[in-house]
């Protein structure tokens, strides 16, 4: 990297000014306030509000419905990012084959990830609504007794793969370049010396898509904490009985329909802590086994 | 060790033929150099028989083996490549070491095979390097030894030292042929570089557009080119040609030369003349205006025109130099002439 030098101290500062300050105004600013507040109790009707150190956190520990939010999370993300992974690669290798209309299968493929998660939520919900749904309605007469809305298992594996559906298409776009930025003559170097298809792929195809696959990692962690509120809202509204409750969902439903702000905040501080912290966990750890 | 044999052999991209059947024998142990301008299908060949490429028609055989449907796995040959394809997550010792894992070998039998390799190609201190942390030469050494581990039925090279430079080049050229030799394991080498084939190769394959023009020993190429296409491409600087027609006597008229073919050719055929830069010297038929005169040091080069325009390269011994502007006879002697038939390109002779 070459060094740029500048004249004066107050340049530089002015030109990194605008991504301070959007950092500042979206995410230290309200984040400070979510810690403050979580100091915080307030009465239902918001006129009275009483500092109390810890008592938010110690009220959400002693609580069962957190630890089954918790549980419910980690179920949650690990299934949506193993499996959006895993299909997004499968998919990119098949892509990546020479094949006809090659093109075609890649725009398609990268579809879902325009629509909005509301959308795909929405889009799932007519598929398998259980009266009138299409996927549903096949699934009854296959003798499944189909019903997500009493059904909390059914209720996560539906938010699961709408979830996960639509992470593919971003996945995808990702491990397609990754493949396709490994040389050619490379590959060609282990089947003459000796390699299989399987073996090829396994030893050195994925270990030099390692850095793609972190970085991916990263991103679906990120993604199934807090972008698929907005499928599970659509599609569940956490139920039933709380089965399909995330942490994100959680903080939504105790702050803005419990009117629980204190409580609301001292979750979505944890929350933030955990993803800071696998993020911090992932690229101490797990990089280190990345090739780049 | 083995024989490598084509017979036949063509490729078709989509009806579109690249390679138009080539056919040829490889002996055991024989060092092979295909050589060709970009475009001829060199590297294509040479992936066929690795069985990168499908072969779309004809026959390949390695050792007694027809391996036209063989996966490159099945073939046991090993690849040098252009850009070296070293495994870049693997350490040098890894990278060589890959290949006898797949085939089942024990920890102490690869661990022979392995310093072995690195000793003979001197990568000794280099083995627990990333192919990243190594400069050029090393590179293509560690591609080398990937190869010469597996102890394969032949080497394939593609152009394996054009990313190198030139003195580089030159030093490895050396190193390989003598490898090669050591090992004495059948190598077929393509090369785009005609000084790399005139000294590494035991049997030159000259192509050109999909054809093998000439196969045959380098100094048999270098002497009796087949083809008129051969003839220029072989030969630094290239061979001058001079068109003209059979006169009604049988001989050939050039610019004040008159020249009897050692074969009777019939009266009016166009008839090519070529003559080697090296083969002309001072004195005698053929009258030259100097245009240029190159110094090499060990020679000297002389660019000069006939009086009907033709343009003629003179290759001197030592430092002889005439000023441009000059007028300067040259001759050569009977025999130095190469014939070729202007339309088919083929060779007729020598006069």
């Amino acid at each position: 990297m070459q060094k740029v030098g500048f004249k004066g101290r107050f340049f530089p500062y002015v030109l990194i000014a605008p991504q301070i300050l959007i950092t500042l105004v979206f995410f230290y600013w309200p984040a400070s306030q979510a810690v403050w507040q979580s100091f915080l109790i307030q009465d239902a009707f918001g006129t009275r509000v009483e500092f109390v150190w810890f008592e938010n956190y110690e009220t959400l520990f002693s609580d069962p419905l957190y630890f089954n939010a918790l549980v419910v999370t980690v179920v949650f993300s690990t299934t949506v990012a193993a499996l959006s992974l895993g299909f997004a690669l499968l998919l990119a290798v098949m892509a990546d084959r020479q094949i006809r209309g090659a093109r075609a299968y890649k725009t398609f493929l990268i579809w879902p990830y325009a629509v909005a998660p509301a959308v795909a939520g929405v889009l799932w919900l007519f598929m398998f609504q259980p009266s009138l749904g299409i996927v549903a309605q096949q699934l009854k007469r296959m003798g499944v007794d189909w019903n997500y809305l009493l059904d909390g298992r059914q209720a996560m594996t539906l938010v699961i793969l709408a979830s996960a559906w639509k992470q593919i298409s971003y996945n995808f776009l990702f491990f397609l370049a990754g493949l396709q930025s490994i040389p050619r003559s490379v590959i060609e170097a282990a089947a003459i010396d000796g390699a299989g298809p399987g073996r090829r792929f396994w030893t050195i195809v994925f270990p030099l898509l390692s850095p793609t696959a972190f970085f991916l990692l990263v991103v679906n962690i990120v993604y199934v904490f807090f972008d698929t509120f907005g499928i599970i809202d659509a599609v569940t509204l956490g139920g039933p009985a709380k089965a399909t409750e995330t942490l994100v969902y959680k903080v939504y439903s105790d702050g803005r329909l419990g009117g629980d702000l204190g409580g609301s905040a001292a979750q979505s501080v944890i929350l933030m802590a955990i993803v800071i912290t696998l993020t911090a966990v992932q690229f101490k750890y797990v990089e280190r086994k990345v090739h780049y | 060790m083995a024989e490598v044999t084509l017979k036949d052999v063509r490729k078709d991209y989509a009806g579109n033929q690249v390679i138009h059947g080539v056919s040829c024998a490889i002996a055991d142990g024989e060092f092979a150099v295909i050589v060709g301008p970009s475009g001829c299908g060199k590297s294509t060949l040479l992936r066929m028989v690795a069985g990168l490429e499908e072969i779309s028609g004809g026959e390949i055989t390695i050792g007694d083996r027809v391996v036209n449907d063989l996966e490159p796995k099945d073939r046991d040959v090993a690849m040098v490549f252009q850009n070296y394809a070293l495994y870049p997550h693997m350490s040098v010792y890894d990278n060589m070491a890959y290949g006898l894992r797949i085939r089942g070998m024990t920890k102490a039998e690869i661990d022979v095979r392995v310093q072995k390799a690195a000793a003979t190609l001197e990568l000794g201190p280099f083995l627990d390097r990333q192919p990243r942390q190594l400069s050029g030469g090393q590179r293509q050494r560690v591609a080398m030894g990937r190869a010469i581990v597996r102890e394969p039925k032949a080497f394939l090279f593609d152009e394996p030292l054009s990313n190198l430079d030139a003195k580089l080049r030159v030093q490895m050229r050396v190193e390989i042929k003598k490898l090669q030799r050591a090992l004495d394991v059948t190598s077929i080498y393509v090369t785009h570089d005609q000084v790399e084939a005139m000294t590494m190769a035991d049997r030159l394959i000259v192509m050109n557009k999909g054809v093998a023009e000439h196969i045959g020993t380098p100094i048999d190429v270098y002497a009796e080119p087949a083809t008129l296409f051969v003839a220029g491409f072989i030969g630094s600087p290239a061979m001058n040609f001079l068109e003209t027609r059979v006169g009604s006597d049988g001989a050939l008229e050039l610019d004040g030369a008159r020249l009897t073919p050692k074969t009777r050719l019939d009266p009016g055929r166009a008839v090519t003349v070529g003559i080697r830069p090296e083969h002309l010297a001072p004195g005698g038929g053929l009258d030259i205006q100097v245009e240029l005169v190159e110094l090499l040091g060990a020679d000297t080069l002389v660019y000069g025109r006939l009086s009907d325009g033709n343009s003629l390269v003179i290759r001197l011994p030592g430092t002889q130099v005439p000023k441009s502007g000059d007028r300067m006879p040259v001759h050569a002697n009977a025999g130095a002439w190469h014939l070729f038939d202007t339309e088919t390109g083929k060779r007729l002779g020598t006069a």
